[in-house]
């Protein structure tokens, strides 16, 4: 197969020289109806937002153009099968659990998963069993998942039917995913990997082994993120063995039957551009990551970490191109650093909680905004920096679970204060946006520490989410007795 | 050379709607290099100009102006300037006028595009005669990354760079003049473009430096110089200090017993340039008076 081509792309330029008469959606009919929209975006774009048909496919059922990008793209990272995803990123972790996970089933998963993931257990019925996580007591994160607790949990819980694997975490640790998915193969269990951190992993030797490599059965990537495609769109690949037609079926239980060609195509062109020239685009990315970090290390206070953590186990490797930095050593939480960096600084970084800071490096990066950060960050500790004995270390903390995401999220609940709340069964996700991990989810014990992570937390500007609460004030907990 | 002047024109985009033309006699360079496009025109009215990404940033003409009014008035106000430090000037231009104070000791100049100097070293050996100076020493280091590693160390800092939405932009921001500030000595002065308030879309630019520099420094003032290659033809200045007041500390008498040379700088237009249009110092008020 020919990586320079992209049939999606080609598609919509063949369509829009033949110039046809839109009597079909969308109903702005080439932004005709919706001048301003057309003003915002342009005309090209409006122009490009057209329904499926004949010459353009149908994502539900490709069989020309969509089916020759799915090829390429499965091509491309290595895969037995590709899906073009629009739904985000959140519906392929979502399909990946559906496909192999039915009411009952058991699924093996650390704790420091996206909320995507509970909420497709809440979906389907499956029952999480967590493999206690290292965390790292200096920098307050969770670490990867080691090969001998994942050992002891598969010898307790043998009838489970997956693993579910971050590669990498957010903040860039990375497991043992090849010895991970050996012993997963050996208990006739599956390996599904959440790659949304983990699109680059594909493309460059240096990196980490990406999730298909390491013999994953099914991986979520987020081409939109370090892959350069347009929020929203995403990418679930297949490992051999899989039965892509029945994932297929799963995903059009859920997915929109109005899949956007901007998306479609932004997939396409994103991939050929990755193919073509991935290997050295993440290089350059990585030298500016390490760049980065050996000038922000140099300012003193602030830990930006590295290599450095690999110890073989719990962070098997690292991947170079996050830029995760510790704060707490200037006396600022990370989620402080990530405002004043916006309102002070006109700097939008990816994320910050309690202890870290992320800054996103990508392709579209340049040198000069490296210069930017680190000046600003240099900035922030000769303003704002300060004794930071008080501040909480802000431990990852891993809850008991009670009963099952869906049991708990469809049982009888009742609202109660936060602080009220020790002791009782949580029925819904509490969590931090970003990065969106939960703090808690649906089933489980909530205690005074987590009531006091979550104060702390919210005290120093996290925005909270995910209750029935929008204040975040009422907790909805299984009504007792 | 007999017959019609060809129809050649440089349009300089001021805004999306205005811009500022110039005949071109012929074009004597073009080139790309890993920070902007540099191109160099051979023109009747300004003579020899060099072109950054499509804006002039000076010509024969009239860079006496801006070199001159970067460079005297902190030095008609700082009365004992040892040590400069000069972020951009890849031309040269405002080193060269530096030179004529005997008492300065090193001039630093922080560019870090090597393709300017060169291009400027081989089309305006005139301007860039200031690096020939032994004071000059020239680091090809992107600026906010050379400031990290000084403390308390200059008289004086003129930024040199002029637009706040290219390769330079980090020259614009509030790390940057932090930077500045720890850098200099404690009655060091930074000099620093302010850009042109005239039209809109330069404004909220215009502001949010005003906004970040008084925050940053004691004393900060804003003065303007007329410049007919700048948008608008109309340029304004910053000066930045942790002690010295551009009027109240200004040494009419020291400066003038230099007897240097120039050709738009006088002592009295430095007291005229700090007075403003009220249009101009409205904005300025309204972001002091910003929490």
């Amino acid at each position: 197969m020919n990586q320079r081509s992209a049939p999606i792309y080609e598609a919509l330029e063949r369509f829009r020289r033949m110039r046809v008469v839109p009597f079909d959606v969308p109903g702005h009919k080439r932004g005709r109806g919706n001048p301003e929209l057309v003003e915002l975006l342009g005309e090209k774009c409006v122009g490009l937002d057209v329904n499926s048909m004949k010459p353009l496919d149908n994502l539900g059922h490709p069989v020309s153009v969509i089916k020759e990008a799915e090829e390429l793209t499965a091509e491309a990272f290595g895969a037995a099968h590709a899906f073009m995803m629009v739904n985000g990123t959140t519906s392929a972790v979502q399909t990946m659990i559906l496909a192999v996970i039915k009411a009952g089933d058991k699924i093996i998963l650390p704790r420091n998963v996206h909320k995507s993931v509970i909420n497709a257990l809440v979906l389907c019925g499956g029952v999480p069993v967590y493999v206690n996580a290292k965390v790292n007591h200096k920098i307050g994160i969770a670490l990867g998942v080691e090969v001998d607790e994942l050992e002891k949990v598969i010898k307790k819980h043998p009838d489970a039917k997956a693993i579910f694997v971050n590669n990498p975490t957010y903040y860039g640790i990375c497991s043992n995913l090849k010895k991970i998915c050996e012993i997963a193969h050996e208990h006739g269990m599956k390996v599904l990997a959440d790659e949304a951190h983990g699109t680059h992993l594909y493309f460059n030797e240096d990196l980490p082994i990406s999730g298909i490599a390491a013999g994953a059965d099914l991986a979520a990537v987020s081409m939109h993120k370090s892959g350069g495609s347009l929020t929203q769109s995403s990418l679930l690949l297949c490992g051999e063995g899989v039965d892509s037609e029945y994932v297929r079926q799963i995903i059009n239980l859920t997915q929109t039957t109005s899949a956007s060609y901007l998306l479609l195509s932004s997939l396409d062109i994103s991939r050929r551009n990755l193919a073509l020239r991935g290997s050295e685009s993440f290089a350059k990315v990585s030298r500016m990551a390490e760049y980065a970090r050996s000038e922000i290390n140099e300012i003193g206070g602030y830990y930006a970490y590295g290599k450095e953590l690999i110890d073989g186990d719990s962070v098997f490797d690292y991947d170079v191109t996050k830029l995760s930095i510790y704060t707490q050593g200037i006396g600022l939480t990370g989620i402080e650093v990530y405002d004043l960096l916006r309102d002070e600084y006109d700097i939008q970084i990816e994320f910050g909680d309690i202890g870290n800071i992320l800054a996103y490096i990508s392709i579209g990066d340049r040198i000069q905004d490296i210069e930017r950060l680190v000046g600003a960050l240099e900035d922030i500790k000769r303003n704002f920096g300060r004794d930071g004995s008080d501040l909480y270390c802000g431990d990852f903390i891993q809850p008991e679970v009670i009963m099952s995401p869906q049991k708990a999220f469809y049982s009888e609940k009742e609202q109660v204060p936060l602080g009220e709340t020790n002791g009782r069964i949580c029925g819904e996700i509490v969590m931090c946006y970003p990065p969106g991990i939960p703090i808690l989810t649906p089933g489980e014990r909530i205690t005074d520490e987590i009531i006091e992570y979550i104060n702390f937390a919210r005290e120093r500007g996290c925005s909270l989410q995910g209750t029935l609460d929008p204040k975040v004030e009422l907790i909805n907990v299984i009504k007792e007795g | 050379m007999y017959g019609k002047p060809m129809d050649i024109w440089f349009s300089q985009m001021d805004t999306d709607n205005v811009k500022t033309s110039v005949r071109v006699d012929k074009q004597l360079y073009s080139g790309e290099s890993e920070y902007q496009r540099i191109d160099v025109f051979q023109s009747k009215e300004f003579g020899k100009m060099i072109v950054l990404d499509g804006d002039i940033i000076f010509s024969e003409a009239d860079e006496f102006i801006y070199n001159e009014m970067v460079c005297h008035v902190p030095m008609a106000v700082h009365p004992n300037v040892k040590s400069v430090l000069i972020i951009g000037g890849g031309d040269g231009g405002v080193a060269r006028v530096l030179t004529n104070y005997p008492e300065i000791e090193v001039i630093d100049v922080v560019e870090p595009d090597e393709m300017f100097v060169e291009v400027s070293r081989n089309f305006f050996p005139e301007t860039a005669k200031g690096f020939d100076d032994p004071r000059v020493k020239i680091h090809n280091m992107d600026g906010l990354r050379y400031l990290r590693r000084c403390v308390g160390q200059y008289d004086l800092i003129i930024n040199d760079s002029t637009d706040p939405f290219g390769h330079t932009e980090g020259l614009f921001t509030k790390e940057f003049y932090g930077a500045c500030f720890k850098a200099l000595k404690e009655d060091g002065i930074m000099v620093y473009q302010h850009g042109s308030p005239f039209y809109d879309e330069d404004e909220q630019a215009f502001r949010s430096m005003h906004r970040k520099v008084f925050k940053c420094f004691p004393i900060s003032r804003v003065y303007q110089a007329s410049i007919p290659t700048c948008p608008a033809g109309y340029w304004m200045f910053g000066f930045a200090s942790k002690k010295y007041h551009p009027l109240k500390d200004f040494k009419p008498d020291e400066w003038k017993a230099r007897n240097i040379k120039t050709w738009y700088y006088t002592t009295n237009l430095h007291r005229g340039a700090f007075m403003l249009p009220k249009y101009v110092e409205e904005l300025l008020e309204e972001e002091e008076k910003r929490k």
